[in-house]
């Protein structure tokens, strides 16, 4: 890590990559608490879906049989907490028999370009994926 | 900018070495702890991949020797560390991915 890792003040760049789905475990629903919690940080915040991880996002979710909470409504507000770069890597979909059709539509209103909807999801191939990653300062893997 | 990569599962069981490895741009470090040692035994799936990969691999050697793999069933190509190697690995790269 280096040094302007140590200065405080200055804005850095999270990247947190989801790799699991949402129900089998906890994964999931922690790592969406976790990016709700830093976004109250004022930081550069990304979110990558990458392998299993791309399962949290598919649209129509309805967990009222299985008796947990069905938290993919969550995502929708991510732009109101200025988290509005969503990485989906393609061939994650692809492996998994989906289209970035099946995905919920993940929106957010940019204040630079008076509040036009915009979307939120960035399907990306693995290798600009990797790129992105390389920007980073902090990753966390879920 | 580069990363330091930890994968702690074993291959045989979960596919985080092989994900880890394909996101690794070249100058990465991809380091194998706990379980994920068994990723380091030569003539396998996962030394495969990571003779093809382009991120230099490393090993924990106390994890190897916890787990009774000697040394030299270790592929070529992945260097063995200890803790104070795992320790200067995390201070030469930008960023450590911690893969769960």
């Amino acid at each position: 890590m280096s040094e302007d890792m140590e200065d405080g003040g200055d804005i850095k760049k999270f990247m947190y990559m989801n790799r699991k789905a949402p129900y089998g475990t906890i994964y999931a629903l922690e790592a969406l608490e976790v990016v709700l919690i830093g976004a109250a940080f004022d930081q550069d915040v990304s979110l990558a879906f990458v392998d299993d991880g791309v399962f949290q996002l598919t649209k129509g979710q309805d967990t009222a049989g299985i008796g947990i909470k069905n938290f993919s409504p969550a995502f929708k507000a991510l732009g109101d907490y200025d988290v509005t770069k969503l990485y989906v890597e393609k061939e994650s979909l692809e492996e998994r028999g989906l289209t970035a059709d099946d995905l919920m539509d993940l929106v957010y209103e940019d204040e630079d370009d008076d509040w036009a909807e915009k979307p939120s999801i960035r399907l990306v191939s693995r290798d600009e994926l990797k790129t992105v990653l390389a920007e980073q300062d902090v990753i966390m893997s879920f | 900018m580069s990363i330091l990569h930890t994968v702690n599962k074993s291959p045989f069981q979960k596919n985080d070495l092989t994900s880890c490895l394909a996101h690794a741009n070249d100058d990465d470090a991809v380091l194998m702890i706990e379980d994920g040692v068994y990723g380091a035994i030569k003539g396998t799936q996962a030394a495969s991949q990571i003779a093809a990969a382009g991120a230099t691999v490393f090993v924990l050697g106390v994890d190897l020797a916890a787990r009774g793999i000697s040394e030299d069933k270790v592929a070529d190509g992945v260097s063995v560390v200890g803790y104070d190697g795992f320790v200067k690995l995390a201070a030469e790269h930008h960023a450590v991915n911690s893969w769960l």
